[in-house]
């Protein structure tokens, strides 16, 4: 297939044969990591802006490394507060930057939805690296391809995601991503933390996870967040470990060769015991790197395409 | 009234009027003089009044007559907000989407909490308005929910209803209080029903939209649990309730119930709660974003019956002007409202198109009903009553442009629909305020 959609706003949009260009292309550009000189060209005379409403370390670091891989000058823009407080909204940001004439802008935003609305105001191709409790699709993409490289496939598989599911756009990117291949999702976790109608996304709901991980190929731990509630959601975090941290006792259940996955930062102790964090199962490392070749699939194609030499 | 250029006196001839309050339905010829409905005859059996009689004969044949459109809720911003909209602009919107009467919520800035603030809003309809302009007055002082505004003082100024609308009188004693006091002014109190414990920080409806966008989400429960309670009061205290905007099936169940055993409640449904649905949020569009939430396909249904069954008394807009400066934003701090006065007509009509409700009932619900409630001497077109008429040609078929309101905002999510049947006249106190579209400056 050609590539064709300008965005990545998220995995929603996204139809199969596209996941599988950019697994593919992603595959390909793996490679390219583990040389000496760590660089092709073709994104030369190409600027990609990672424009960043949020902090984050680890994923703007991938971006900015994928495009620099594939040659492409980057510019790094964190809008701190304080620009927002001087009353400048998202669109004029947006145009200011949009008037330095970038191809690509990755951004993340705490609220759900900015990369719409900048897509609708910008020519540029917008990539979103997280917007609020919407959706990650980068980090989807690279969970993707970890489990094919890990299970050889993706069809078929049996994936568990535990945790905090209502606020998390990892657990949302993943569900639109792995249903889409084939792949039997679950989701477990409170009956507090799991939003509404989550079963119309085509994955079963379980509130304890001894259920969702039985005979899964798969188990995504997702970071809880204490301070994101109030001792509504539930009780203590010593009484959430309790019921829904995965130790080794509990990963019995699933399948023997069981992958586990985190999308960082992790809580020892808490949603994962730290022998199951550190043990063989654990392929948290190969997501990071996995993390750099997606980016620079997305960047890749939708700079449209050119030589890989 | 700003002064136009309008036949004192003349004869609406050859339409087919509708008007529920008489329970009128046929062809007739209507004569208007000085400001009253003069005569309602039957078409043909007076002959056309002669040019040198100076009536002008108006020929309506092939529209409907009805008698001037109400909508009971509105907001018009002025004073405090004149950027999102005036008193003069959304008067004019009001007549050119075929209404002669509405009432404007008091949540300005300053707040209606105050007799002057009412003479203010009044006076301005009054010099600059295009039609009657009838304000609803704060129930607590700056809209707190925490002690009642001077109610009786409101009533002298010419407040007919009270209501804190958009900020829901959290404390049930204080709305007890206010209903009982009410009672003493003979004004109905008019809720906005929502839980705030229960709506949090919500942005949307909560069901598999906000699952899917990530968007907090408003639980249908937080207006039924208000609108449970307010009935209780309403009982309680024995007087009359108007729910606004109501958009949850709780909520029309619980009316239903009430109204049966013979509480004194009505309601009212907004058109972007009877046409859109959740849906309409799916990309975040903030023109969807509107307080209470666009709700479930189900919860659409059950306002539709509501309005067919009785259970809902009114059609009201909610018109809630925004300018972009608050719409074009991250839809979290996008500000809530859809505009709705230009319209409102048209998307009720379908109403009648879809078999939910006859055309009379939409304009019961558009005239007669309100007036009741709010106890206007309007909604009818009884020989001596005001000369407010609204014309309607149920065949004209248009498309919503926003850049061609009179609103001063353009906040719609019904932007590009087509959309049949338009009023094409309107009438205040016997003057034409529109034609044919076309403000009568």
């Amino acid at each position: 297939m050609i590539w064709q959609r300008k965005h990545i706003l998220g995995m929603r949009d996204l139809e199969a044969e596209e996941i599988n260009l950019i697994l593919e292309t992603a595959e390909s550009f793996k490679e390219i990591s583990t040389r000496t000189i760590k660089k092709v060209p073709t994104m030369r005379g190409k600027t990609v802006v990672n424009l960043f409403f949020e902090p984050s370390t680890r994923t703007r670091t991938s971006f900015e490394i994928a495009a620099k891989r594939l040659s492409a000058d980057t510019i790094n823009f964190t809008v701190s507060a304080s620009s927002v407080s001087k009353g400048e909204t998202l669109i004029d940001t947006a145009r200011n930057i949009e008037a330095m004439n970038p191809d690509i802008i990755v951004t993340r935003h705490s609220a759900g939805g900015a990369p719409y609305l900048l897509s609708k105001y910008v020519n540029s191709s917008i990539i979103n690296a997280g917007d609020g409790a919407h959706e990650h699709p980068s980090q989807a993409l690279l969970d993707m391809l970890t489990v094919k490289e890990q299970k050889g496939k993706l069809k078929g598989l049996k994936l568990a995601i535990i945790g905090d599911i209502s606020h998390s756009r990892v657990a949302r990117s993943n569900i639109f991503g792995f249903t889409k291949m084939g792949v039997e999702v679950r989701v477990a976790g409170p009956a507090t933390l799991i939003p509404v109608d989550i079963e119309k996304m085509g994955v079963g709901v379980f509130y304890r996870i001894e259920q969702a991980i039985e005979e899964a190929d798969i188990i995504m731990m997702l970071r809880i967040q204490m301070e994101r509630q109030k001792g509504q959601l539930f009780p203590t975090l010593r009484e959430y470990s309790r019921f829904y941290s995965l130790d080794l006792k509990r990963l019995k259940l699933a399948k023997e060769d069981v992958t586990i996955m985190h999308p960082g930062p992790i809580n020892r102790g808490i949603e994962i015991s730290p022998e199951v964090a550190d043990g063989p199962y654990s392929v948290i490392l190969n997501q990071v790197t996995n993390g750099v070749a997606v980016r620079m699939a997305l960047l890749y194609l939708l700079a449209g395409g050119g030589d890989l030499d | 009234m700003l002064i136009r250029k309008a036949a004192l006196k003349f004869r609406l001839y050859g339409g087919k009027v509708i008007d529920p309050h008489n329970q009128l339905e046929g062809n007739f010829d209507i004569l208007v003089e000085n400001g009253k409905i003069a005569r309602v005859t039957p078409t043909g059996s007076t002959p056309k009044a002669p040019p040198e009689s100076g009536v002008e004969n108006i020929d309506v044949s092939g529209k409907i007559v009805v008698p001037g459109l109400i909508d009971m809720h509105v907001h018009l911003r002025e004073p405090g907000f004149e950027y999102k909209e005036t008193i003069q602009t959304g008067s004019r919107a009001a007549a050119a989407g075929g209404f002669s009467s509405i009432c404007c919520m008091p949540n300005t800035n300053p707040v209606n909490d105050s007799s002057s603030v009412t003479e203010y809003i009044l006076n301005k309809a009054e010099t600059g308005g295009w039609v009657n302009v009838f304000p609803i007055g704060a129930i607590s002082k700056g809209l707190r929910g925490e002690s009642l505004a001077e109610i009786g003082e409101l009533k002298e100024a010419g407040v007919v209803a009270i209501s804190d609308d958009g900020n829901p009188v959290m404390n049930s004693n204080l709305m007890r209080r206010a209903l009982e006091y009410a009672k003493v002014f003979d004004l109905p109190v008019i809720p906005h029903c929502e839980d705030k414990d229960l709506s949090g920080e919500g942005l949307i409806n909560e069901g598999f939209i906000s699952t899917i966008t990530g968007l907090p989400g408003i639980p249908a429960a937080a207006e039924a649990v208000m609108v449970a309670r307010d009935i209780a009061l309403a009982e309680l205290t024995g007087w009359r309730l108007h729910i606004a905007h109501v958009s949850t099936a709780g909520a029309v169940r619980f009316i239903r119930e009430a109204k049966a055993r013979g509480v004194a409640v009505t309601a009212e449904a907004t058109p972007h709660h009877f046409s859109l649905t959740e849906e309409a949020v799916k990309d975040y569009d903030t023109n969807t974003k509107v307080n209470p939430p666009l709700r479930s396909g189900k919860d659409l249904d059950a306002v539709k019956e509501g309005l067919n069954d009785g259970t809902i008394d009114v059609i009201a807009s909610d018109h809630a002007p925004q300018s972009s400066v608050e719409k074009e934003l991250e839809f979290e701090s996008a500000e809530n409202g859809i505009i709705g006065l230009e319209t409102e007509l048209s998307l009720s009509l379908k109403l009648v198109a879809d078999g939910i409700l006859s055309l009379s009932d939409v304009i019961a619900k558009l005239t007669i009903n309100p007036a009741r409630i709010l106890r206007l001497p309007k909604g009818t077109l009884s020989e001596g009553a005001d000369a407010d008429i609204s014309v309607i040609d149920l065949e004209q078929s248009w498309l919503v442009d926003p850049s061609k309101f009179n609103s001063k905002s353009r906040n719609t999510p019904f932007n590009h629909w087509e959309l049949k049947g338009r009023a094409v006249m309107t009438i205040v106190g016997g003057k034409i305020v529109m034609r044919d579209g076309v403000i009568q400056e």
